[in-house]
């Protein structure tokens, strides 16, 4: 697909994500909004999938490792076809299958549950270091948070990637700065994350993680990275494409009122 | 009577299981040699992996394993793996029921010199409270090698708990484990004995001396603690009309405890609870332990003359 195809699509993610949020009346625009770009780009072009064979066993994976970007996940779900769309009106809501954060019991196309940061990675480890055991060409994909990479788990998780050579596996990592208290830089300083990531032994791919080119072009250079993991730093507004919402941490777990949504919605027209 | 530690009976059934289940990867956390796992790694070394020292992504890995059809065993010390590890067991492994089987050694308070940093003595509590878990606790080697067996042929999450120290062999090899139904070792009808684990063997050992003075113990094996028997601990009661519990264990949230909630929704009868009474362990020689912390079949006939009289 087009690159300025898949742009539209991640605008399509955009107005799904902040209608979605205005029915629950809870739930995470911020930190989903700034990874739409991204997750478009993997389902509309990158990812070897079909939303018809959700269990499909030559599929690549995709971990959302920090969850509470459900609305993400569940927009790019929808509009390509793993459940009907008009599900996610039930975000959030007793009995819906759209819990809170991602349930792969309930929910086809998520591939695993996650919520609890930290954790997805390591199960995107999982995954890679199994298909790699097993001779499988299957990739896995971990969309992380930055403010996520304050658990030790990730670390612990990023050791073994490198230490197992999994260049099956590539972490995209949202770099939009925020956190729930605040700035990750104020809140718990995470130093140079590119540093960090090369240091624990992955290919850094640094972008704009909100140019479509950009995106595109680090998930091709990652396929050709061999012998070790990938990290693309992607640096992301947290809110993007709604300006009331952009760069600011108050949007993080706050949802939209009518009134808002109807505003973030001519925005994203 | 033989003595084999549970953890050697791990290494060896796992070892004849990678031989003919290409499907297993063992994961360990720098403790194979100790675990036994290092067993299983000399014989399929590619599928064995070492995450280090990092019990957390022990079980992150297993998990993402258990997505793509594999049946990972993650392996490491019973405090470590329920208690460093919990969460991830909790979110990552049996929220989503994934096929996992954590398998931990060096329980309770028999972990010895070590002492009560290294000692388990709230690893089965930590387990029983998850949903879609499924706790095991072999008595001997045999039965822990037919439990390893078994849990292969079982898809979801299971917790087996193991130990460091040698302890006497009670069955033959004819002896078949089924998940969820205990094994009653000895008819009595006097008091049910229920016991798991190392302190099966010493329950039947005060079977044995509460026979030579008249009394006649029941003794029950509950080497699944959830699901638990609860068919076999109420038809045993109502002949018995009195239980003791025996574990190696924290008296609260273990073996006694699921025993009581079973009785008390079903049918109250007086109960007693040999075990850990809510303290830490310490070092020591495993043998020495077991006396200070009176887990002992001494111990097992005090409880049992006790709660006779409360009938």
């Amino acid at each position: 697909m087009d690159n300025k195809l898949i742009d539209k699509k991640a605008k399509e993610i955009r107005r799904e994500i902040i209608k979605m949020l205005g029915e629950a009346k809870s739930g995470h625009p911020g930190g989903s909004l700034s990874g739409a770009d991204i997750i478009a780009a993997l389902y509309y072009k990158e990812m070897k999938i079909d939303p018809s064979r959700p269990d499909w066993e030559e599929r690549d994976r995709f971990i959302l490792s920090k969850g509470h970007a459900a609305p993400l996940l569940y927009s790019v779900l929808a509009l390509k076809g793993y459940f009907d769309i008009g599900i996610l009106k039930t975000l959030r809501k007793t009995g819906s299958i759209l819990q809170g954060h991602p349930d792969m019991r309930k929910v086809p196309g998520v591939e695993m549950s996650t919520g609890s940061l930290g954790q997805g990675f390591s199960t995107a480890v999982g995954m890679a270091l199994s298909f790699k055991l097993y001779n499988k060409s299957n990739r896995v994909y971990a969309l992380l948070g930055d403010g996520e990479c304050q658990e030790g788990i990730i670390w612990e998780a990023a050791m073994a990637a490198a230490h197992y050579n999994l260049d099956n596996l590539v972490a995209i990592l949202d770099n939009n700065g925020l956190q729930i208290d605040g700035k990750c830089s104020e809140v718990m300083c995470l130093g140079s994350l590119a540093n960090k990531w090369h240091a624990f032994g992955f290919h850094v791919i640094s972008i704009d993680g909100h140019n479509m080119e950009e995106i595109v072009s680090a998930l091709d250079e990652a396929k050709t990275v061999k012998g070790r993991p990938t990290l693309i730093l992607a640096k992301t507004i947290k809110g993007k494409g709604v300006s009331f919402m952009e760069d600011r941490a108050e949007w993080h777990g706050s949802a939209p009122n009518q009134e808002q949504v109807e505003l973030a919605l001519e925005e994203l027209k | 009577m033989d003595q084999i530690a549970t953890r050697d009976a791990y290494g060896k059934a796992l070892k004849e299981l990678g031989m003919i289940n290409d499907d297993i990867i063992v994961l360990d956390a720098d403790l194979s040699k100790s675990t036994k796992t290092a067993d299983f790694q000399k014989v399929k070394p590619n599928h064995f992996i070492n995450v280090g020292i990092a019990e957390q992504n022990l079980m992150g890995i297993a998990a993402g394993i258990a997505t793509t059809g594999k049946i990972p065993f993650a392996s490491t010390f019973a405090m470590f793996a329920t208690g460093r590890a919990f969460e991830i067991i909790r979110n990552s492994i049996a929220y989503p029921k994934l096929n996992v089987k954590i398998v931990a050694t060096h329980s309770g308070v028999t972990v010895g010199e070590d002492g009560g940093s290294h000692a388990a003595i709230e690893d089965i509590s930590l387990m029983r409270s998850v949903p879609n878990m499924t706790v095991i606790v072999p008595a001997d080697g045999v039965e822990t090698e037919k439990v390893i067996k078994k849990i292969v042929e079982y898809n979801g999450p299971v917790y087996v708990r193991l130990g460091r120290s040698k302890v006497p062999v009670i069955y033959d090899d004819s002896y078949e484990f089924e998940i969820g139904k205990f094994s009653i070792l000895r008819e009595g009808t006097d008091v049910s004995i229920i016991a798991c684990g190392i302190m099966v063997s010493k329950a039947l050992e005060a079977a044995e001396k509460l026979a030579q003075n008249g009394i006649m113990a029941e003794v029950i094996n509950a080497s699944t603690i959830k699901p638990l028997d609860a068919k076999t601990v109420i038809q045993s009661v109502k002949k018995t009309k009195c239980v003791v519990t025996v574990e190696e264990h924290n008296i609260y949230g273990g073996l006694g405890s699921a025993v009581s909630e079973v009785l008390c929704c079903n049918y109250p009868a007086p109960l007693e609870m040999v075990g850990v009474m809510d303290v830490f362990g310490e070092s020591g020689s495993p043998d020495e332990l077991l006396e200070k912390f009176k887990l002992t079949s001494t111990e097992i006939i005090n409880k049992v003359n006790i709660v006779i009289k409360r009938k």
